[in-house]
């Protein structure tokens, strides 16, 4: 496959900026303008991802994880979500300040998306063949058989068997895993930088889970691309992420790397979700849960949003917002990678 | 091996399967050789029968008081049609369930009104399952309106109050609609109505797989609290299968609408002696970055095949790494396999059923290697196990997983 030769940016300018990274959300902040008043999804996250890196965001529903891969893409519902600030540069080029047509060309071609429901974001009445195609139509203008031949070679590369014979066939004709890999398929079709995923194998069953997320794994290194992989679920993060960004409220509480997060967790609500997983050693005892529910979006509680939840609050959470705290061993030399939004991340770090 | 396998091939009898010690109490249900076909017809006018779907395909268990049964496998395999058999929601095409030895499927009007009350459900799907023109407070309250006889009409209100503080929301969210909430909440509301009536069964269908990870805890934790309130049974269907070690006291693992293997958790999850449960626990994602390198996952090709035409004989063999002629032509039974013994002695149905033999990595190994020089002189208990386990061939790695 040739590089994609409509998009704005040339390909080989991705060989200096390997070092620097190739997308740097920063101070991004989204709010949904509803009837009942300003729900605040984002408030000010800021992550980065390398190419070839695995960047998990962990949180729970509402947490404003996928509010924010929506704003990287540039697919926001508008109305009712804005992007009231902040900055998303991706190879150097501040995506906000692009016009529609400029953000459209990278969509797709530079940066892609896989959702989570394959059945309800593949089209019904269109076959797959037309819809991974289509990718190649729209964006670098192939004919229709010569976009049917890139769309059987993308079905093979993806390992749906017999590509040859299923290009014909509609979504409704695959298994929730071979939809999954259609999905995949057709984020990949332009070999993008980035892609994001967004819980992609939440609806799947375990050992269809196991192979598409071996998969994308291996297509991820293959390709160098950089991977922003959107979960709620402790395990797959474990598998495959290189470093996590866990969100609470619109806002990123934690980062660290994966092995440094489930070891030693520097923020109340990660110990929380850590805790919360069923083990061995705790069968038949009440297992450990974080009280009460995510704040509501409307009424983000002042000083630390999960002050109300947390088991170590002080009265200065209620009032201070505890800014992202730079973690450091006890030497006071900072880990890198390893942040934390609690006024008490030490306490929480030697717990 | 091939001495055990031909032991099994005399035919057990149907029904002999549970002549094994269970957790004490009565069975409160018994399900045996349970099968659900969905026709598959052909024509407008003459509908002609074209085949069937065989979503539950000779299934037998039996549940009992206080306790919880789990039941795992993939989607398609037959456990949410179990369910809506179960609750006599779906005729079954043929066997029988027993609710404290009543046959449901030959119940109709008022007794059949009084065993489902008794036997209650919680739907997978809280987005769904809820009527979003109805309040919260008259989607709970409804059951009342069918067996009045738990709560009068004047004390409704009060009763649909304390069930929603029992499921840990606010008794002031009566008068809200469904949209109101999220999903976890609403599957809270699922569940007070599964408890309007208290039920002696509840039979959980994916209760908390559209859950977020720390409100799953809470609801585990909440069927539990009220399991030991009310000496709860419950029938617990997901396909998480830590939180189900967790809940259950056994297991059941469902392929393609039949059960092929079943017992204690601890025989489940650290003694699978069935190819199947071996790959769906290898599956698991586990919460621990360093168990990256020492997996030994099991991944397997393909799907599973449409259950309209499941393959002959195991229905697992087109996916099984262990398949051979026999398993093609000979379908294997449901049962205890004569060569097993300890814990790896469950009921399994593979012709060649056997505890895995986990294929250690190099970590692993040093590991072990450094554990059997500390202890050299009396050999380590590992390792003396590790011997028995390879005398007898079959049964080694009494630690897998």
């Amino acid at each position: 496959m040739s590089s994609s030769s409509t998009s704005a940016q040339p390909r080989e300018a991705t060989a200096d900026t390997v070092e620097s990274p190739l997308l740097e959300v920063r101070d991004l902040h989204v709010e949904f303008r509803t009837r009942d008043g300003v729900a605040k999804a984002v408030n000010g996250v800021n992550y980065s991802v390398r190419a070839g890196e695995t960047l998990a965001i962990l949180g729970e529903s509402g947490s404003g994880k996928s509010v924010t891969a929506q704003a990287v893409m540039g697919i926001l519902d508008s109305p009712p979500g804005f992007v009231t600030g902040g900055q998303i540069v991706f190879k150097g080029r501040d995506l906000l300040t692009l016009g529609k047509e400029d953000r459209r060309k990278v969509r797709g071609s530079q940066m892609a998306m896989i959702f989570q429901d394959a059945l309800s974001s593949l089209n019904p009445v269109h076959s797959v063949g037309s819809q991974l195609g289509e990718m190649y139509r729209v964006h670098k203008g192939s004919s229709r058989q010569d976009a049917k031949a890139k769309a059987i070679e993308l079905m093979d590369r993806v390992r749906i068997p017999a590509a040859k014979a299923r290009v014909g066939d509609y979504p409704h004709q695959f298994s929730g895993g071979m939809r999954q890999r259609i999905m995949i398929a057709m984020a990949l079709a332009l070999e993008p930088d980035l892609i994001i995923a967004d819980e992609p194998t939440t609806a799947l069953d375990v050992t269809v889970q196991a192979q598409v997320m071996d998969l994308l794994a291996e297509l991820q290194g293959e390709y160098h691309m950089g991977l922003i992989l959107i979960t709620h679920d402790l395990g797959v993060v474990a598998d495959v992420a290189d470093k996590i960004a866990v969100m609470y409220a619109g806002r990123i509480v934690e980062t660290a790397p994966v092995h440094e997060l489930y070891a030693k967790p520097a923020h109340p609500y990660t110990r929380g979700l850590l805790d919360s997983i069923p083990r061995l050693d705790q069968k038949g005892q009440e297992l450990y849960a974080i009280k009460g529910l995510p704040p509501n979006l409307l009424r983000i509680p002042p000083g630390c949003a999960f002050n109300p939840r947390c088991p170590r609050a002080q009265e200065i959470c209620r009032t201070t917002v505890p800014p992202l705290f730079e973690v450091t061993d006890e030497a006071g030399t900072p880990r890198p990678g390893r942040a934390s939004a609690c006024h008490f991340w030490k306490e929480t770090l030697d717990d | 091996m091939t001495d055990g396998a031909t032991a099994l091939s005399a035919p057990v009898p149907q029904g002999a399967a549970f002549t094994k010690p269970v957790p004490e109490g009565e069975p409160i249900l018994q399900i045996r050789d349970l099968v659900k076909h969905f026709p598959l017809t052909q024509g407008v006018v003459v509908k002609k029968q074209i085949g069937a779907v065989k979503a539950v395909d000779g299934v037998s268990f039996d549940l009992r008081k206080g306790e919880t049964l789990g039941i795992v496998g993939e989607s398609g395999c037959g456990k949410s049609t179990l369910a809506k058999v179960l609750m006599n929601l779906e005729p079954a095409t043929s066997g029988s369930v027993r609710y404290k030895g009543e046959e449901i499927s030959r119940l109709s009007g008022a007794a059949l009104k009084a065993v489902r009350r008794n036997i209650q459900m919680v739907f997978q799907d809280p987005y769904t399952s809820l009527n979003p023109r109805m309040t919260v407070g008259d989607i709970i309250g409804e059951p009342y309106e069918i067996h009045p006889e738990v709560a009068p009409k004047g004390e409704r209100r009060k009763a649909v109050q304390d069930l929603l503080d029992v499921v840990g929301l606010n008794p002031e969210y009566i008068n809200r609609y469904p949209h109101q909430f999220s999903g976890g909440q609403r599957q809270r509301i699922g569940i007070a109505r599964g408890l309007a009536l208290k039920p002696e069964v509840i039979i959980c269908d994916e209760p908390v797989s559209a859950l977020d990870v720390s409100v799953q805890a809470q609801v585990i934790n909440l069927l539990e609290k009220l399991q030991n309130e009310f000496e709860l049974s419950y029938i617990f269907i997901a396909h998480d299968l830590s939180i189900v070690r967790h809940i259950s006291d056994r297991v059941g693992v469902m392929y393609l609408g039949k059960m092929v293997e079943i017992g204690s958790d601890l025989e489940i999850y650290d003694h699978a002696t069935h190819p199947y449960t071996q790959a769906l626990l290898s599956a698991v994602p586990v919460p621990d970055p360093a168990a990256r390198q020492v997996r030994d996952r099991i991944v397997l090709t393909g799907d599973v095949p449409s259950p309209a035409d499941p393959p002959s004989g195991c229905r697992f063999r087109t996916r099984c790494w262990k398949a051979q002629e026999r398993c093609a032509i000979e379908e294997p039974l449901l049962a205890v396999p004569s060569w097993l013994d300890g814990l790896a002695a469950h009921e399994s149905a593979c012709h060649f059923a056997a505890e895995r033999e986990i294929e250690q990595s190099a970590a692993e190994r040093e590991i072990e290697q450094s554990a059997a020089e500390r202890g050299a002189e009396g050999g380590t208990e590992a390792e003396t196990e590790r011997a028995a386990g390879q005398e007898d061939g079959s049964a080694d790695g009494d630690d897998a997983r």
